[in-house]
């Protein structure tokens, strides 16, 4: 028992990192409809630039408390991270808009290609390791399990995180522009939504909230490489597609699962095939429920 | 009545200066973009530490050929707009002679390509040393044959085969190259395990891969749109994985090595008294063995191309594209989807399967590595720039992307212009990437962005391209 606890924590923690990531996916994807799959490397690249602002401080300062420092990595790769996501939708997705429904997805890929092998060029292609920032933990009274401080961290700025978004989705003009335009986008411009303006803030807030997946990714692991966009981001995308895609919570009832499932099945099978094991459970779930856990079952116009 | 805003463009609103405008702002944009990621590098040092190097020069290039680029943009926008109004009105023309033959041309071309290729070498090599020998050309032109011919038809032949699921049915499919791989390992499993030759095998992995697509077909059906698209993504991760991971029989990442050679009519292509160059009386050489593989594979493809022609006219055909303009509409018509729907995949991964055990004997090799989500990303890409259903489209979006990045491989000449430490091979997959968004922004209909109507009651027509969106065929 204390066994499967101990990784039940383990999988929560990844999974907190999946559903941060998997709401920007589901997020664009109920507004227009389209696959974003440069949004795995705007992750990395969010984990690049926190990575990078580690090292600043370090150089240049020196002797940054921990919780300023991880605050600032964070505040940094969010501002910046947001602002690539911004760039990218203006110049890959936005003349692209209204185009058949395989455009956008292929300047994607185009654009998930040139940005990891733009971090690539830029920044080498070895793998990028730093010391770590939180060290220890606690054991629980009586029991094995311990909670390292890390672990504490992710989950913490995960559940702040996403009661921030949920206020800023349901509580804000913007929020209920984004709303909106995922009913209707003609309607909504009709009534005075800025569509498009709209659909950028929506890629800024997706970019952000992968930013702050990637500075905890780096946080807990300790290392970052160019490539570490693809498998985070494929396993977010099948986090949001198996909570049903277009559903905030949703996506990160689906991120808990799939990190749940890859901790739990390393523990108790086998670690080579956790991938197998996620990809099977989505392809098993979908079969039963074909429009994920909390997705709204699609209605046919005939 | 007076309007409420002025609207009359104000001295002020000088292009120069909203040119000029736009440049600083684009110019600060690039400088949020690119300090860190640009302006900092990481390197390891001896314990294994990151450091910092500043690199603001290159910075400051990155950021002024932003504010520059954007500059000149704006401000030549008013007389490229001028240009277009001037421009003559396109007229609806029959297409021109050229264009109508040009399937034709470029057949007649690719069954010649290897032998006007050492013609051509002889030719130059005759031309700059005075020496004709056409031995010479015989072995300059190995580079060609292989790596632009033989490279580019495989993926002509595997985007001709997702066509048929993409461009045809509809049905979006992001792990194409799962099929490619169960093509790729049955072969070289069976002829190394039980030495079956290639001929026979040819066939089988072609059915192994049409099997998979059945079993993957059949829990996906119920599935719409973008579901099945990421359960394909997730079949061909799975497929990848346990390649990696059942090392008992695939080697995992090692892989197979040694696969045999085809034959040609149990002739074998090796030096000796009984291979292919000594029959025919030739000097011994490896050039015959790429030659024959450019035809093999030429052959594929055409054959991929025939069936896909050749289907489109019958029944299921026909099922395959009302079934991609309009699913529902389907169904009242009494057209069973899901036999429709298996077909598609089943066919589309059977060409995926002889394109992969081809590629097993053309390698003698084959790993997991070659199987990456990339590569299906790729052939998909082909498909929508070639502009979907358009076999000529596609070839050209294969050859285009495919011959580019390979003549990537030969910017060696750069290095004299940025120095030593300059190395092209770096840029081949960015500059890859970023063509990618290039065109599909400047031709989202793709290369062919009309198509002809597969069935027409009174005469042939050409449907624009603006009408060739998903349910409105």
């Amino acid at each position: 028992m204390e066994y499967f606890i101990q990784q039940s924590i383990n999988g929560l923690t990844l999974g907190s990192i999946y559903g941060l990531i998997a709401i920007g996916y589901t997020m664009v994807y109920g507004i227009i409809g389209m696959i974003n799959f440069a949004h795995g490397d705007v992750f990395m690249l969010g984990a690049f630039m926190a990575m990078i602002v580690f090292l600043a401080l370090a150089t240049f300062i020196g002797g940054v408390p921990v919780v300023l420092a991880l605050l600032l990595m964070m505040i940094v790769a969010m501002l910046l991270t947001g602002l690539w996501s911004w760039t990218i939708e203006r110049l890959a997705y936005r003349p692209l808009r209204g185009s058949f429904r395989l455009a956008p997805l292929i300047t994607a890929i185009g654009m998930s290609i040139a940005l990891s092998n733009f971090v690539q060029v830029t920044q080498g292609p070895r793998n990028k390791p730093i010391p770590p920032l939180v060290n220890g933990g606690i054991t629980i009274y009586g029991t094995s399990i311990t909670i390292a401080y890390k672990q504490m961290v992710i989950i913490i700025v995960t559940a702040i995180l996403l009661a921030a978004f949920w206020y800023l989705v349901n509580k804000t003009t913007l929020g209920r522009a984004q709303r909106s335009c995922e009913q209707d986008r003609k309607m909504a411009a009709l009534l005075g939504v800025d569509v498009d303006r709209t659909i950028s803030m929506t890629f800024v807030m997706g970019a952000m909230l992968a930013a702050v997946a990637g500075t905890l990714y780096l946080m807990f692991y300790g290392v970052i490489s160019f490539t570490d966009g693809f498998v985070p981001g494929v396993k977010a995308f099948t986090a949001a597609v198996l909570g049903g895609i277009g559903s905030l919570p949703g996506a990160v009832v689906g991120g808990l699962l799939i990190g749940l499932i890859e901790a739990l099945w390393s523990a108790y099978f086998s670690i080579d095939y956790k991938d197998v094991a996620a990809f099977s459970i989505l392809a098993i779930v979908l079969i039963f429920l074909p429009s994920g856990i909390l997705g709204r079952p699609e209605v046919e116009k005939v | 009545m007076k309007p409420i805003v002025d609207i009359e463009p104000k001295e002020s609103d000088s292009v120069f200066a909203k040119a000029l405008k736009e440049g600083l702002i684009a110019g600060a944009l690039a400088l949020g973009l690119f300090c860190l990621i640009v302006g900092f590098r990481t390197d390891q040092n001896i314990r294994n530490e990151l450091i910092l190097t500043q690199r603001w020069g290159l910075l400051t290039i990155f950021v002024l050929v932003a504010a520059v680029a954007r500059f000149v943009i704006t401000y030549t926008a008013p007389w490229r707009e001028e240009r277009k109004k001037t421009k003559r009105v396109v007229e609806a023309k029959e297409p021109s002679a050229f264009r109508k033959s040009f399937p034709k041309i470029g057949l007649a071309l690719l069954f010649v390509y290897p032998f006007l290729v050492i013609t051509i070498l002889a030719l130059s090599q005759w031309y700059f040393t005075g020496q004709w020998s056409y031995q010479s050309g015989v072995q300059g032109s190995l580079k060609y044959v292989d790596n632009f011919g033989i490279q580019i038809l495989i993926y002509v032949m595997l985007a001709w085969g997702l066509n048929i699921v993409v461009g045809l049915a509809g049905l979006l499919d992001l792990g194409y190259v799962a099929f490619y791989a169960v093509g790729a390992y049955s072969y070289a499993l069976l002829s190394t395990h039980f030495g079956f030759s290639f001929w026979l095998l040819l066939p089988m992995a072609g059915i192994f891969a049409a099997t998979w697509g059945v079993i993957l077909g059949f829990p996906v059906l119920r599935l719409r749109g973008d579901y099945l698209a990421i359960v394909t993504l997730a079949f061909g991760e799975i497929i990848r994985l346990i390649l990696i991971n059942w090392t008992a029989v695939t080697k995992g990442t090692f892989g197979i090595s040694g696969i045999a050679k085809a034959t040609l009519f149990g002739i074998p292509f090796v030096p000796g008294p009984n291979g292919f160059a000594a029959l025919l009386g030739l000097p011994n050489s490896g050039v015959y063995y790429k030659i024959f593989l450019y035809y093999l594979i030429l052959l594929l493809a055409l054959l991929t191309a025939w069936v896909t022609i050749r289907l489109r006219r019958m029944p299921i055909g026909r099922a395959w594209e009302a079934l991609r303009e309009d699913e529902i509409a389907c169904r009242s018509l009494g057209i069973n989807t899901t036999t429709t729907k298996l077909t598609a995949f089943a066919t589309g991964a059977m060409f995926g399967g002889f394109a992969g055990s081809f590629f097993a004997a053309r390698q003698g090799f084959v790993s997991p590595e070659s199987f990456v989500f990339l590569e299906s990303a790729i052939i998909l890409a082909m498909v929508v720039l070639g502009g979907m259903g358009s076999l000529v489209g596609i070839a050209i979006a294969a050859a285009v992307m495919i011959g580019g990045t390979e003549l990537l491989r030969e910017l060696e000449f750069l290095k004299r212009v940025f120095g030593n430490d300059f190395t092209p091979e770096l840029y081949r997959m960015l500059l890859f990437g970023l063509a990618m968004i290039v065109v599909m922004v400047w031709k989202p209909r793709g290369f062919v962005g009309s198509r002809e109507p597969s069935a027409f009651l009174h005469k042939r027509k050409v449907v624009s391209g603006e009408f060739t969106k998903e349910g409105h065929g």
